[in-house]
């Protein structure tokens, strides 16, 4: 008893070692697999020496070339259509009146998040399959990019309203009285407000867009590879330390988006 | 709230103005989320209707459906037909295949709460410096590429992995042992996947636990121990019930561990829903398969809804 006088008395035994034993086990894996991708040995297993030539093979490669510029073209495109269309919806769904139907709005904007996403993936294609069957059409990496933006509305939609919520309302009303319009009280109050929440959620749709893979894998079609889909190819094929390479890149991309969204968001908390 | 009372009772003729422009532009307002609404509800509502229509037609040849009416769809979950006398036999493979994955999903649930609450109670007695680096650490696994994750455990798991060569080395064992592509590999894979989506919600709920209560329970002369589930647990409950629907909804529609640490070997339910619009060739059978699971969330969901508005009545 008399040790414990001494300690924090919100503590718990063991507590501490449970907390390193969780971090220990999420980066191990994640560290070691970037290590090997310095590694100057053909075999993903066997350390030999330090090398870049993994990185530089990745990035010489045609393939990965393709698979970065469609993975771009897909994710830049939902981010910008996600993120628009999640601000509009936020605004509309805080900055108002309550109106009949905004409870089942707010379930239809936040259910890709419910849907378990093999789910999502086996929708999607189906509905595609069904309009290239009915109607003739097909918008090529058009369906990827409106996949994508369906479910990176919810992931933008969060932050952007957790931020309309925080705000302060006395200065839009302020400004209302000093015979703003609506638009121009929008224009030069709430946005300039509200921009550290849209960076914040176009950063994590950005991330979902970028990271995804089951829902692109059953909706692509042939040469709409993306990064994710390009290393599900390699891993089948005979393994080189070139794989750990690109898996690196794709960590560090989302390591950075998920610091500048965190970063955004820790300010605005001080 | 406080802003609109000082307003109404100080300035009554601007707060009357400002309500009626409020009111006005509201109105307009919520057609804003119109552009959202109708994205998700054409490529994302549709298509799972689109499913359900599906679920109840007859497969084509060559994947895709024919439009007939059946229910062999649903039937075929349980039983298949008998090629020379055309009656049902009771086949439980698939339903074998939804129980292994809601086991693994319990299990999951479970080993990442036992690890995931001691972490997310550590973290949320850390001082506010320490915690926003502890929080930004499990975040950022959080956000990370699945697949690559998935790739890591892997590394470390194959025969010629990093556990078996240190094993090996150390002469532990005269042979790898084989991990990769069995129930023990996707059983960690998924721990491993899900384990900060159970750490942050407890966080953020354990983050605003009220300490005075656990010195008034020492004062008390509760021990540790008591302390621990008769005052923090129980406060916790929000943030452990969200932690666990989070972990187990996405673990029992797995798809990419299993998918990679299972070697199309050990199926999960993802993957058998999969098989279904590639080799297998049965979209109605698939259908019918993603729509049971569906159901399974459903259920998971209203015992969550249940939980917490209860919780909102009596609180």
């Amino acid at each position: 008893m008399a040790e414990s006088r001494t300690m924090d008395i919100r503590d718990q035994p063991g507590f501490r070692s449970v907390a390193i034993i969780c971090l220990l086990v999420l980066y191990v894996p994640v560290l070691i697999l970037m290590i090997f991708s310095l590694n100057s040995g053909s075999l993903v297993t066997h350390w030999e020496g330090v090398t870049l030539g993994w990185y530089g093979s990745a990035l010489r490669n045609e393939e990965f070339h393709n698979a970065a510029r469609n993975t771009l073209i897909i994710s830049v495109t939902a981010t910008i259509v996600s993120t628009i269309c999640a601000t509009l919806a936020a605004i509309g769904m805080t900055r108002v009146k309550p109106w009949r139907g905004l409870a089942a709005a707010f379930m239809v904007i936040n259910l890709p998040l419910m849907v378990p996403e093999i789910i999502t993936a086996v929708a999607t294609l189906s509905f595609f399959a069904l309009i290239a069957g009915t109607f003739g059409l097909n918008f090529g990496i058009g369906n990827l990019i409106l996949a994508h933006t369906v479910f990176c509305i919810p992931f933008a939609y969060m932050p952007i309203r957790a931020r309309l919520e925080d705000m302060d309302l006395t200065l839009e009303y302020a400004a209302a009285d000093l015979y703003a319009t609506p638009w121009n009280a929008f224009k030069r109050i709430t946005l300039p407000l509200l921009v550290p929440g849209i960076m914040s959620g176009a950063a994590l749709a950005f991330i979902v867009s970028f990271d995804d893979f089951t829902i692109t894998q059953l909706v692509a079609g042939p040469g709409q590879t993306t990064l994710p889909l390009y290393i599900w190819n390699q891993i089948r094929r005979p393994m080189t330390p070139e794989i750990n390479a690109i898996s690196t890149i794709l960590l560090l991309v989302s390591i950075l988006f998920v610091s500048v969204s965190f970063l955004i968001a820790r300010r605005r908390a001080r | 709230m406080t802003t609109a009372t000082l307003s109404t009772t100080t300035l009554p003729k601007a707060a009357l103005f400002e309500a009626r422009a409020v009111k006005a532009g509201a109105r307009r307002n919520r057609l804003l989320s119109l552009p959202a609404l109708i994205i998700i509800g054409i490529f994302g509502v549709l298509p799972l209707i689109i499913i359900c229509v599906y679920s109840f037609l007859v497969a084509a040849p060559y994947g895709g459906v024919q439009w007939q009416f059946s229910t062999d769809a649903y039937l075929n979950f349980l039983f298949q037909r008998d090629i020379f006398d055309d009656t049902l036999q009771f086949t439980p493979d698939f339903l074998i295949i939804y129980l292994r994955s809601f086991l693994f999903a319990v299990v999951t649930t479970v080993i990442c709460l036992l690890l995931g609450f001691p972490t997310a109670y550590f973290m949320a007695t850390r001082p506010p410096r320490q915690r926003n680096w502890w929080v930004l650490l499990i975040t950022i696994p959080f956000w990370s590429n699945l697949l690559v994750r998935t790739l890591a455990i892997m590394f470390i798991i194959r025969d010629e992995g990093l556990i078996n060569n240190a094993l090996l080395a150390l002469g532990v064992i005269d042979k790898p042992i084989t991990m990769l592509y069995t129930n023990f590999a996707i059983q960690l894979g998924l721990l491993y996947a899900f384990l900060p989506f159970m750490v942050l919600p407890l966080y953020s709920s354990l983050e605003k636990l009220d300490f005075r209560l656990i010195e008034a329970a020492y004062d008390l002369y509760a021990t540790r121990r008591q302390v621990l589930w008769r005052v923090i647990i129980p406060l916790s409950k929000p943030g452990i019930i969200a932690g666990c629907l989070l972990v187990f909804i996405p673990a029992l529609g797995a798809y990419v561990t299993p998918l990679i640490l299972g070697g199309g070997v050990h199926l999960m339910i993802g993957d058998l829903i999969a098989q279904q619009f590639g080799s297998g060739r049965n979209w109605p059978l698939g259908c019918a398969q993603a729509l049971i699971l569906m159901a399974a969330v459903l259920v998971a969901l209203y015992f969550y809804v249940r939980n917490t508005s209860g919780k909102l009545q009596h609180g």
